[in-house]
């Protein structure tokens, strides 16, 4: 847990020398709980103090990255139990399990759709993190090659799933130069497994039956020097898992148990039926893992993944919202069409999407309504006539349309009275309720 | 190394809320179904009890509906045309409870009367043996013309009626006290407003133990996040002891779900979208588990297939 200013100040000389350019140590500790200021100010801290000091600023959950040739993911660094609290920071990496017992051109095939998958959501490019590769045959020259097969079609991150040390070794040798997970290390491999972990500088997911267990692997496989660190607590229906993850998450928080402070990764894989598999990858998702394995890959399956992880993630402060504007949408002419919408991202792409599918060259105007959606801003008196018609000034769109025509949203058709008063001389139309019914009326009533 | 589990100790619990009567009870349910009671957050079972697993509604209407997915319309069948036929259904897809949407129109065109609502009901009630919840059609004045009349044909049922609104609750709330009914509160995602709203309804003198609550969700793409952290919220107050927070919480995914492109379009989508039948129970089923994970106590689904996975999900997690 982070030390007060309090706790801070009995650590430092106490001698108010003001080298640190604050007029007392107490100050000095004050801001530095705050995280305003280096503890390297204070050129008098011992040696101890700093050790310290040092650890109780670490993240309660250990930042842990996997590199590959051009790719990065982050995973950790984690500081609440509920994302109302802050926020959740670092996406969990989503990665598609391949086994070295398939044949390689399956195993390429399959790698490359997954590399190659992208979706788009509000805006974004949403895609898949990685690839689990998996030693089914026991081989280390297989595994090495199956490794081999994948890094031809993806550059992306990997995790490497072998307790064979031998054949984690050939593994890792077919991937030199990057940082892998390497999965993993249990009771009885840990040694061997935090040697290649040290050898190749790469982070190892550690696997216990219980807690206890856990708990007490990672602290001798800290004694050999390993930092980086992943957990497997084993837990594979949705009532353990999710009482794991929601425990282990806890201690870090709230006790800052260091034993038990890295990111889980999680199996949905396993579940045997991707039906269960899609609810387990979703409660992986919103309850505190740090990686999560998926069996086969098929749109269907990971698209509401990635929305999901998007949702849960964002900033619960802050809407996801798109800069108030009048937007061109196919090119649109001065006789093109008019229609208004929110600075909302989700309502603007719903909106967007649609208008540039029908291929109709048309006019879009985003009122500023501080990142609401239609019905949430005209509640709460953010999406009325008068600023639409303020919009409509602002974006000098009289300079741009030729035909005075502006068609509202369905669910604000209350609007169109008071907005016809606002603007003098407009034709005010209600368009449909839902985006989705957009082409239709645009193509027969506009 | 033994270690000790930091266990949350909470001084609140939520109430426990019975839907339906049986016989005895002064109604005509073969079963009813207890939602609630839980003293921990959602399934942490090493810490304090959930007595009550959430349940699954499915929601049918009281007559072919024109704007829903051909995908709900290839899982129901005519079933769709007959609401008593669409209950059994429902009931035999796995349903707990059965939830009855009145439209604002009847085939024809003209409003829906209030006796054709009330038909509708009984037609139901006369169908299945589950509980009941019954919607009006979302229009203040209409539903409590339909929903008083609802409420005196079936006094004693202990049916759900819904929904009570900020602007809208006197009437429901009346009818549901003097004829045996329970009422949903609903609120636009705010912990502060669900808490007025209760307090509202409760001061008209209908018990807490007759209340459920909708703080109100978006789909899964569509504003899911609101839902998940308000429901987080309310469920954390109510465990440490906010009284006006200690109602079972019920949410209705189906409609949120079904009216997403996601849910409602399989042509000129992307392809990244994948198959629209297994993406759209995707959308449906996984909205419903992470809210139930976020501490609701009642979902509302439309597809069957969504009901099965959602029902195999919740006997996973009340798996001690
Ligand atoms: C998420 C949400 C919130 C979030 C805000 C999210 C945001 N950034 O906007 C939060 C929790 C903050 C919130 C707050 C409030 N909310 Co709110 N909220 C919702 C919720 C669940 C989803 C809204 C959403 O995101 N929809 C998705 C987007 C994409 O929909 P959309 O913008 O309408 O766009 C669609 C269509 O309108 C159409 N469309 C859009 N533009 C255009 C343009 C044209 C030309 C056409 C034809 C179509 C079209 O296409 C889109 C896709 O189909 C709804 C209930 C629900 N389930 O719908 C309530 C809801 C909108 N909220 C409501 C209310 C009352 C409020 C509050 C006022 C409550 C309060 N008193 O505090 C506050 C207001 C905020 C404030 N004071 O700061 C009410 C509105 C009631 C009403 N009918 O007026 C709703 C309907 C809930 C309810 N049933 O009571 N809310
Ligand atoms: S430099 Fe160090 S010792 Fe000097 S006042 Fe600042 S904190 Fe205290």
């Amino acid at each position: 847990m982070a030390l007060s200013g309090i706790q801070i100040y009995k650590l430092l000389p106490q001698t108010n020398c003001k080298d640190c350019g604050f007029p007392t140590c107490l100050a000095f500790a004050m801001k530095l709980a705050a995280k305003q200021v280096e503890l390297s100010a204070c050129p008098h801290v011992s040696e101890e103090a700093k050790a310290q000091l040092a650890e109780s600023a670490a993240p309660p959950v250990r930042l842990i990255t996997l590199k590959s040739n051009g790719h990065e993911i982050k995973v950790g660094n984690e500081v609440v139990l509920f994302r109302h609290e802050k926020t959740f920071y670092n996406k969990p990496g989503l990665f598609i399990r391949v086994r070295d017992d398939q044949p390689a051109d399956a195993v390429k095939a399959a790698v490359a759709a997954v590399d190659a998958y992208t979706v788009g959501y509000v805006g974004m490019d949403l895609g898949l993190d990685g690839f689990a590769v998996e030693s089914v045959s026991g081989d280390a020259a297989t595994f090495a090659a199956a490794i081999g097969a994948v890094r031809t079609v993806s550059g992306r991150p990997l995790v490497l799933i072998s307790k064979d040390a031998q054949v984690m070794a050939a593994g890792l040798g077919a991937v030199d130069g990057e940082q892998p997970l390497i999965y993993g290390a249990d009771g009885d491999n840990w040694e061997a497994m935090a040697d290649l972990a040290k050898q190749h500088k790469a982070p190892l997911a550690v696997i216990g039956s219980s807690l206890d267990e856990l708990a007490e692997l990672t602290e001798k496989i800290k004694g050999k020097g390993i930092e980086d660190m992943v957990l497997d607590p084993g837990g594979r229906d949705l009532s353990t898992s999710l009482v794991q993850a929601t425990q282990i998450r806890r201690l870090s928080i709230k006790k800052n148990f260091r034993p038990l402070g890295y990111p889980i990764i999680a199996f949905p894989c396993d579940a045997g039926d991707p039906a269960r598999e899609s609810v387990l990858a979703a409660q992986a998702i919103a309850k505190y893992a740090g990686f999560v394995v998926l069996g086969d890959f098929s749109p269907e399956k990971v698209y509401p993944l990635l929305v999901l992880r998007e949702n849960i993630y964002t900033d619960p402060q802050k809407p996801i919202q798109v800069q108030p504007g009048l937007y061109e949408i196919n090119d649109p002419k001065p006789e093109s069409p008019l229609l208004v919408t929110t600075n909302f991202s989700i309502t603007y792409f719903s909106v967007a999407n649609e208008v540039e599918a029908t291929g109709i060259p048309t006019w879009l105007m985003v009122a500023d309504a501080e990142g609401m959606s239609v019905l949430t801003a005209w509640a709460a008196g953010k999406f009325d006539a008068e600023r639409i018609a303020k919009s409509v000034k602002t974006f000098n769109v009289e300079d741009k349309v030729s035909q005075k025509r502006i068609v509202l949203p369905g669910h604000v058709a209350v609007l169109s009275g008071e907005l016809e008063e606002e603007l003098p001389g407009w034709e005010v139309k209600v368009g449909p309720r839902e985006a989705v019914d957009l082409p239709a009326f645009m193509k027969q009533v506009l | 190394m033994a270690v000790e589990i930091p266990k949350d100790t909470w001084t609140g619990e939520v109430h426990a809320v019975t839907l339906g009567a049986i016989e005895a009870d002064g109604g005509t349910r073969t079963k009813t179904v207890t939602v609630g009671g839980e003293k921990t957050l959602p399934f942490m079972h090493f810490e304090g009890e959930t007595p009550n697993a959430p349940v699954v509604a499915v929601e049918i209407k009281d007559r072919r509906p024109d704007d829903w997915s051909p995908l709900l319309e290839e899982a129901w069948g005519s079933a769709m045309d007959d609401p008593a036929a669409w209950a059994k259904a429902a009931e035999e897809a796995g349903a707990d409870l059965i939830q009855l949407s009145l439209s604002l129109t009847g085939s024809d065109g003209n409003p829906t009367t209030p006796q054709a609502a009330v038909d509708a009901v009984k037609a139901v009630l006369g169908a299945t043996g589950l509980p009941l919840l019954v919607f009006g059609p979302g229009q203040a004045d209409l539903d409590n013309e339909l929903l008083v009349p609802v409420a005196e044909a079936t006094k004693g049922e202990r049916l759900v009626l819904g929904l009570c609104e900020d602007k809208n609750y006197r009437t429901i709330a009346a009818t549901a006290m003097a004829n045996d009914h329970l009422v949903i509160a609903r609120t636009a995602m705010d912990v502060n407003l669900a808490k007025q709203l209760n307090i509202l309804i409760s001061d008209m003198g209908l018990p807490l133990e007759r209340i459920l609550m909708d703080p109100t969700t978006g789909a899964l793409g569509y504003g899911i996040e609101y839902g998940y952290s308000v429901m987080e919220r309310l469920r954390m107050a109510a465990l440490q002891g906010d009284a006006m927070t200690q109602l079972p919480m019920i949410v209705t995914i189906g409609i949120e779900t079904w009216k997403t492109k996601e849910g409602k379009v399989g042509d000129g989508v992307p392809e990244a979208w994948g198959d629209w039948k297994e993406r759209a129970i995707n959308w449906e089923t996984l909205t419903a588990v992470t809210l139930i994970e976020s501490a609701a106590d009642i979902v509302v689904l439309r597809h069957p297939e969504s009901v099965k996975r959602v029902k195999a999900a919740v006997t996973d997690l009340m798996t001690v």
